[in-house]
């Protein structure tokens, strides 16, 4: 799950993580009594998405005057916002961060992610702050300081020394800021269960402060469970609204461009199903893991929500069935030509556990637009000559 | 002969009483598993699926002298039970459970290496030697007695590995299932030694996905030291970037961990790398005809 960026920085200041002061609007109007309070005389209107490049597609502007804060804050609200990483679609903005502006001297970067190699949490820091840091690892890699921290042990001395040294901070007053900075956004990483946390950029004011003058927060969705306070933050808005459906019935779905519809079971084989029809020639719509626990309500809501794409010209399902059974898939695919009007063709690949039984219901059910395919490469080879056909 | 588990094996079950550590107990005894016992806590002294139960690993380990252990505890206790079982001596720990928080297994992981205990999983189908003792949630069924190792990030990509080589009139050593989540035990690195030191397998399946480099360190160890044939499939080429696939923890960032990278190296490993699962029994048929 990921969090704004107001929200990230609320969690930051309470383990002492300095940020800019700010706070959060829904409407031009709050936006302004937000920069009365906050005070001074330049503001930073920020668009609140989860996705960076908001910057470059116009969503954080800078406003010298009230008139300003109000003016921007009307546009940036309910704008699509277009970034590198939103997709051609864009995504909608709900809300404004705003914020008091800062004396920026330098720019540098700030990360904490798993070294899945080290099996360690890994703190990256940079003096290219602003920048891409993707694009900063293939093209000045030696730009980038790298410190993994032993949870069982935890943030010690050398690792904040390696940091401040390795960024060329001299000053002795910054390099305690600075590790003190690193050492509490360990503590952040560590104890929120965080997937990641990326500052970019963290800024060195004139005065030689540190401070997040952004924040990006992921987390590792399995231990919400003990962080009721940061499930609290989801904006169920930014999530897909078919994928946040699916999830409820214990389906995984993500749509994609193409034209065949998946229904699979494992994240794998599901995966594996979309490179054959890629190899066959055809072009797959979505991913979609019907799970462990598949029955005949899910499988007619797997059917609904790929239907609901337009572009849908054929369905694989292909299961091969341990824990899952093949004549509850069977089950579920009859339910679902009762409940959704399966308008496509439907090829269907049923192996493993209980695939006689299955075929059997499917073979005495009779319906016209059910294909069956005894493998893998039979089923998505059918598939993509029956959306071919469409 | 296999690697890792066999008929001898003596297995436990830690969480054996639930719901899902009885339904696959069960199935593991059927399939032929020397299951000696299960520990779950305040049941120690009952039987159960005609085992004894135990209160705790360090009991259960010194009344059977089990070696490994089979976790289906709920997800927030597995570091709890990994760790009980790396201290109570048990060699080789299988996770099964789905939905342990990385921080939790980081910590396990890191305790099970320091006392000396392997781990596979966890969210992972088990590990199987086939017609002998399958440790996990396979269907049983499809693995025919054979001389083809499997290892595999993905459960059903295990499944459809082993009925393909099956089909092609092969069959399977041992298959693994490795997982893919962020922190995981045995990987490819480990295993792939331990099948080129098996007399009876003479090829070897990996199945990897993308994300992480798993994939591309197997690459490096499979060109200077296995000399048996390498069958490979990558899933995932066809995924967009950014997006995590199911549960599966397969997640491309910016370059790293793509299919097309790990491909790459595989293939210029000597691997035979197949662009669909579907091939998998076929080029098995390639390597060991050839």
């Amino acid at each position: 799950m990921n969090i704004h960026e107001y929200q990230a920085k609320q969690i930051f200041a309470k383990y002492g993580v300095p940020t800019p002061r700010g706070i959060v609007a829904n409407t031009p109007s709050q936006a302004v009594a937000a920069a009365h309070e906050l005070g001074g005389n330049i503001w930073v209107v920020k668009a609140q998405i989860h996705a960076g490049g908001r910057g470059l597609g116009g969503g954080v502007k800078l406003a010298k005057s009230i008139e300003e804060v109000e003016q921007l804050a009307s546009e940036i609200l309910h704008m699509t916002l277009i970034t590198h990483q939103t997709g051609p679609e864009g995504k909608e903005v709900h809300k404004v961060y705003i914020e008091e502006g800062a004396d920026i001297k330098d720019e540098l970067y700030l990360g904490v992610v798993l070294d899945r190699a080290k099996e360690m949490p890994v703190i990256m820091a940079s003096t290219e702050g602003g920048m891409e840091i993707e694009k900063v690892a293939e093209e000045t890699p030696e730009k980038i300081v790298k410190v993994a921290v032993d949870p069982a042990v935890g943030f010690q001395g050398f690792h904040g020394r390696e940091l401040v040294f390795g960024l060329g901070i001299t000053d002795k007053t910054e390099q305690a800021k600075f590790i003190k900075f690193a050492q509490a956004l360990y503590k952040v990483y560590m104890e929120n269960d965080a997937e990641m946390i990326e500052i970019n950029p963290l800024i060195k004011t004139g005065s030689g402060d540190f401070l997040a003058l952004d924040g990006k927060m992921g987390f590792d969705d399995s231990a919400l469970g003990r962080h009721p306070d940061i499930e609290d933050m989801r904006d169920i808005s930014e999530e897909d609204h078919d994928e946040r459906e699916a999830s409820q019935y214990g389906l995984s779905y993500i749509s994609l461009d193409g034209e065949i519809g998946c229904m699979v079971n494992g994240a794998g084989l599901a995966m594996g199903t979309m490179d054959t029809i890629n190899y066959m020639g055809g072009t797959p719509a979505n991913f979609l893991d019907v799970g462990g626990k598949a029955n005949a309500e899910t499988v007619a809501k797997g059917f609904e929500i790929i239907l609901k794409n337009p572009k849908v010209k054929a369905i694989f399902v292909n299961i091969f069935g341990g824990i899952v059974r093949c004549d509850r898939i069977a089950n579920g695919i009859l339910e679902a030509t009762k409940m959704v009007d399966v308008r496509v063709p439907v090829i269907v690949r049923l192996d493993g556990t209980n695939a006689v039984e299955a075929a059997e219901i499917l073979k005495n059910a009779g319906i016209s637009n059910v294909i069956s395919a005894t493998d893998l490469g039979d089923g998505a080879r059918k598939a993509v000559e029956a959306a071919a056909a469409q | 002969m296999s690697i890792l588990v066999n008929k001898d094996t003596k297995v436990i079950v830690q969480g054996f009483t639930g719901k899902e550590g009885t339904f696959h107990a069960e199935q593991c005894l059927a399939y032929g598993t020397n299951i000696v016992g299960g520990v779950t806590p305040n049941k120690g002294g009952q039987k159960h699926l005609e085992k004894p139960v135990f209160n705790t690993v360090k009991e259960a380990v010194n009344a059977t002298g089990a070696t490994v252990s089979m976790i289906f505890v709920p997800p927030v206790f597995v570091a709890d039970a990994v760790m009980e079982a790396a201290d109570a001596g048990i060699e080789l720990a299988v996770i099964i459970t789905e939905g342990a928080p990385v921080r939790d297994m980081q910590a396990a992981k890191a305790y099970a290496v320091k006392h000396g205990m392997m781990t596979i999983g966890p969210n992972c189908p088990g590990i199987i030697t086939a017609e002998e003792c399958k440790i996990g949630i396979m269907p049983g069924a499809i693995f025919k007695k054979g001389n083809v190792g499997l290892i595999s990030k993905s459960g059903t990509l295990t499944y459809e590995g082993a009925n393909q080589v099956c089909k092609e009139g092969f069959g399977i050593t041992t298959a693994v299932g490795i997982g893919g989540d962020p922190i995981i035990g045995l990987s490819y690195k480990q295993l792939l030694p331990m099948f080129e030191a098996d007399p009876e397998t003479e090829a070897i399946v990996m199945i990897g996905e993308i994300g992480g480099d798993l994939e591309i360190q197997a690459a490096a160890f499979i060109k200077e030291n296995i000399t048996k044939p390498v069958v490979a499939f990558i899933a995932g080429q066809t995924a967009p970037k950014g997006k995590r696939m199911g549960h599966a923890g397969a997640i491309v960032s910016g370059g790293a961990g793509t299919a097309a990278e790990k491909m790459a190296a595989l293939e210029a490993a000597g691997v035979k790398v197949v662009v669909s699962p579907a091939e998998i029994g076929k080029a098995v048929k390639e390597v060991l005809t050839k």
